[in-house]
């Protein structure tokens, strides 16, 4: 839309800056701190310049850990965000079965990670888990603690049952708005319903999935509670995705420094890459 | 281009409606002639975005039928009517080009790619779009998209009547009129059916050549423009239309003379059925402001340019009265009314005054 | 623009559903409720199984698969409903989290308008700069977040947590709501104008049931990542405001591993979220009911 240049427009972003800089800046400036300097406990500091960032880049277990998360996070984005937008339009838009599924749907969002991950783990246990014992017994050999495979299908498997009614709400909400008229217009045009979704239905979403793909690409490269809870990164390292690295370093080892780097390091990729998503699902905006 | 034939229709929102209140449409009987253009106009509520709606096929009406061309179409689909809309926002197809906005109908029918090129082209040109053909739709202003909007019901040979629904509500004043102007000419050029559904009344009356005046789910009159100025059938329609809108005050009736407080004023005929509480009504190009007749004070003068609008009190009532600009009001006021100008209303309904 | 006029918009949007129902065909709909079906079914499952394991006692979840309790068992709810350091866990939950939802929505409506109608300074710097603030992992934040807060004495407080949480919630609210926005499009705001509304009296009464779709899905979303923060919930609290997350931690201490329990608290945890999405659901599915202007 046309957009009138006005700079006082600052003052109704004003409260929004103020709240999100004041948790966002000062923190930052205390890991950048770390980031840059040796302690060998007592509080004493030596600046230690980019070495920890060094480290980190080239080792060979950085690297495994990256290749997990984008491996991880690729699957995810294929299935999660196609699967929203499929049930979002299959769901009424009318009745009582509207607020039925709303609330249904919910569900998985509103559970605390913590116990994501304790419902999965024992849920895909071979023995005492519904879903391990009727795999089993299908005649799949499956055993999410020993098998790497098995680990990675119980994990993405658990995080689509979480997160993909996030990408529904939105969907759906994004569906709702459009306004009748449209699909008034689009019958008396003669269009199929493909070409209802491809012009009409898809273009006004764009902004909602973008949010939609943005979030679930941030929160799956994030990921740390659940595989925590589920695997704890096992078995052996073949589900330790980034932050349960991350974790690992900062935590068991409590090394502030490499561990600062790191996060510095993991948060510029994931800003790298969420602006080229964002760019490329943008890029039509400006005329 | 077809006739449209509202058979005895009534729509109710309501599951089971059971008194007249119920309806939202009361019952409308009434031919929309081949290539006509008519407007619908009435205040927010009235029934007639109900009544586009049921020609459209929006809505299924409670009762009653529809016809096109003496063809039944009340069961069938808004696609098989084959009708054109364009509604209050623009609707478009934010992601193709003018061009493939309006070759969309076209296509979607399995017209030969040759023939849409002819249609299309002839269709930009007659809208002034050839110049933006290329360009996507998204970025043009709010009436360029309403004439794509307009385009794509044009553009299909087959369309038995366009209908608008409030369509210049987003368009700057300034446009509006050209656009007002476009609308006529494609009327006169094409002859289709066409019903424009509006609140406005100088869209309504400047576009159509019958005005259908509705009030309250009822039609209280269709008439031409001038029919609706002269004789209005509804004191509604008369303080509607016409700016400022007929005055109208009640009085009790004698014969041939009508009382207002102290005042008489002689009827030009006695009416012919005196029911119901009676109102006189008189636009105030008939109210004659000098040195006679009945006494007024005056309350205010607004000068509109060519003329003057006075609003003064007569026997405690709002009266209107146009001046001249070049006409000043006297020291007494008083006002006559011209005979011609007279209409009887019982229980807001117009009675015939017999000579 | 009158109340009127929305009136006679909202009461021909259901006839128009009404009327296209009919109007598809028939096998179109028959399968079409299939999907969601489906898609329910398979998230109530591990529900169903999270239930279930409340009402048995551990050794029974441990022991082997049974598809419903056995020993039923009230033990793991009774425990949570009588033991304070449990049930006020949910308490402090609720409070900071209902603050920050009001906080992140309040103050990114305004702001979104800003984002969505005017160009500024800085504007689309600005909109990204907002996402960043969730692309950081949470775990080497928590050290300087709880130095920061303790200097501002605000430790152990919910308006610590609640303000904490606008980190990530703030910049996710005004996103989500700056798309919405960006579906109005900008007549309507001058069309109030002309009709001589002010921009507080436009905002509330006209703009905002336009963008009620949106306002649902922020207020939900604003809930439910708060309500399921672990860490800095954890990190900025003690005592006085213990969230139930952290409560729920004490079931893997020293009487071993108490699934039950662990089951009986994430069950009672869903019940509040449930509750705001009913509550929100009619603004969700709400259509985009134009009022004639």
């Amino acid at each position: 839309m046309d957009k009138t240049w006005n700079n006082r427009a600052w003052f109704m972003v004003l409260p929004v800056l103020v709240l999100v800089a004041f948790n966002a800046i000062i923190p930052l400036m205390t890991v950048v701190n770390y980031s840059v300097q040796e302690t060998f406990g007592d509080n004493v500091f030596l600046f230690h310049g980019v070495g920890f960032f060094q480290d980190v880049l080239t080792s060979e277990r950085f690297h495994s850990a990256l290749l997990r998360s984008l491996a991880f996070t690729a699957i995810i984005l294929a299935i999660e965000i196609p699967l929203g937008v499929a049930i979002a339009l299959a769901m009424p838009r009318k009745g009582i079965w509207v607020s039925v599924c709303l609330v249904l749907m919910a569900l998985p969002l509103l559970i605390p990670w913590n116990v994501v991950g304790a419902i999965w783990n024992l849920f895909a246990l071979p023995e005492i888990g519904l879903l391990g014992r009727t795999l089993n017994g299908i005649g799949f050999d499956y055993n999410y603690t020993r098998h790497p495979v098995d680990a990675w299908f119980t994990l993405v498997l658990m995080d689509v049952w979480h997160w993909t009614s996030l990408v529904v709400l939105l969907a759906y909400a994004g569906l709702s708005s459009i306004p009748d008229a449209y699909y008034q217009a689009a019958k008396i045009d003669g269009a199929s319903r493909w070409a209802v979704f491809r012009f009409i239905q898809l273009p006004k979403m764009k902004r909602v999935l973008t949010i939609a793909v943005l979030l679930r690409f941030m929160d799956s490269f994030m990921i740390y509670t659940e595989p925590s809870v589920l695997t704890g990164g096992g078995p052996g390292n073949s589900t330790t995705v980034l932050s349960i690295d991350l974790v690992k370093i900062a935590l068991g080892q409590f090394d502030l420094g490499p561990a600062a780097a790191m996060s510095i390091i993991y948060f510029l990729i994931i800003l790298l890459l969420c602006w080229i998503f964002y760019t490329l699902m943008m890029r039509n905006e400006e005329q | 281009m077809a006739r449209i034939d509202l058979d005895h229709i009534r729509h109710s929102y309501l599951a089971n409606p059971r008194s007249e209140q119920d309806y939202a449409l009361k019952e409308v009987h009434h031919t929309f002639d081949d290539g006509g253009a008519y407007a619908l106009l009435g205040p927010s509520g009235c029934g007639k975005t109900t009544l586009l709606n049921i020609i459209s096929g929006l809505i299924h009406p409670s009762e009653g039928r529809l016809l096109f061309n003496d063809r039944d179409v009340t069961e069938l689909s808004t696609q098989q009517r084959n009708i054109a809309q364009v509604f209050q926002f623009p609707v478009i197809y934010d992601t193709m080009t003018v061009y493939d906005n309006l070759a969309f109908p076209l296509r979607n029918r399995g017209v030969p790619e040759a023939d849409v090129d002819r249609k299309v082209k002839e269709i930009l040109d007659m809208t002034g779009l050839s110049d933006r053909a290329g360009k996507r739709a998204r970025g043009l202003t709010a009436d360029q998209k309403q004439k794509i909007s307009l385009g794509r019901g044009l553009v299909r040979s087959d369309v038995n009547a366009i209908l608008f629904d409030e369509p210049l509500t987003v368009i700057d004043p300034h446009m509006k009129w050209v656009l007002r102007s476009q609308l006529k000419q494609l009327h006169h050029r094409f002859g289709y059916t066409m019903v424009y559904v509006t609140h406005d009344q100088t869209e309504a009356l400047t576009f159509a050549n019958q005005v259908v005046v509705m009030y309250e789910g009822e039609i209280v009159q269709i008439g031409t423009p001038a029919d609706l100025f002269a004789r209005p059938k509804h004191t509604f329609v008369g303080y509607f239309i016409g700016s400022p809108g007929m005055n109208v005050m009640p009085v009790a009736v004698e014969g041939r003379t009508a009382r207002i407080g102290a005042q008489t004023i002689a009827l030009p005929g006695a009416p012919a059925a005196q029911a119901g509480s009676m109102e006189l009504g008189i636009r105030p190009e008939f109210v004659k402001v000098g040195k006679e007749g009945m006494p007024v004070s005056v309350r205010r003068v607004e000068d509109i340019g060519r003329q003057k609008i006075v609003r003064a009190s007569l026997e405690g009532r709002e009266i209107a009265a146009i001046l001249g600009e070049d006409e000043e009001v006297p020291a007494e006021p008083k006002v006559v009314f011209a005979p011609e100008g007279i209409n009887l209303y019982a229980s807001s309904w117009r009675v015939e005054m017999g000579a | 623009m009158s109340e009127n006029t929305a009136v006679a918009a909202s009461t021909t949007m259901p006839r128009a559903a009404a009327a296209r129902a009919t109007a598809r065909s028939g096998s179109r709909v028959r399968l079409g409720w299939l999907v969601p079906t489906i898609y329910i079914v398979f998230l109530m499952v591990p529900i169903y199984w999270l239930l279930t394991m409340s009402f048995k006692t551990t050794n029974e979840i441990l022991g082997g698969l049974t598809l419903w309790p056995h020993k039923f068992t009230f033990a793991n709810y009774q425990t949570i409903f009588t033991d304070p350091s449990w049930y006020m866990g949910y308490v402090n939950s609720i409070i900071y989290v209902t603050i920050n939802t009001l906080i992140s929505v309040v103050a990114a409506l305004p702001a979104a308008y800003a984002f969505s109608r005017y160009r500024f300074l800085g504007d689309k710097h600005l909109f990204f700069w907002l996402l960043t603030n969730r692309m950081a992992p949470p775990a080497v934040f928590a050290l300087p977040f709880f130095q920061l807060y303790s200097a501002i004495g605000l430790f152990d407080t919910h308006i610590a947590v609640a303000l904490s949480h606008c980190l990530f919630n703030v910049p996710l609210a005004v996103w989500i709501l700056e798309g919405f926005m960006s579906g109005v499009p900008k007549e309507i705001d001058e069309t109030a104008y002309i009709d001589g509304y002010s921009w507080p009296r436009f905002f509330t009464k006209i703009f905002m049931p336009l963008i009620a779709s949106g306002i649902g899905v922020t207020a939900f979303f604003c809930f439910m990542f708060s309500w399921v923060e672990l860490l800095l919930a954890k990190t900025l609290t003690s005592v006085a405001a213990k969230p139930i997350a952290a409560a729920m931690t004490k079931t893997a201490s020293a009487s071993g591993y108490q699934v039950g329990l662990l089951a009986a608290a994430g069950v009672l945890t869903i019940i509040p979220g449930a509750i705001v999405i009913y509550f929100v659901r009619n603004y969700i599915a709400k259509g985009f009911a134009l009022g004639r202007v």
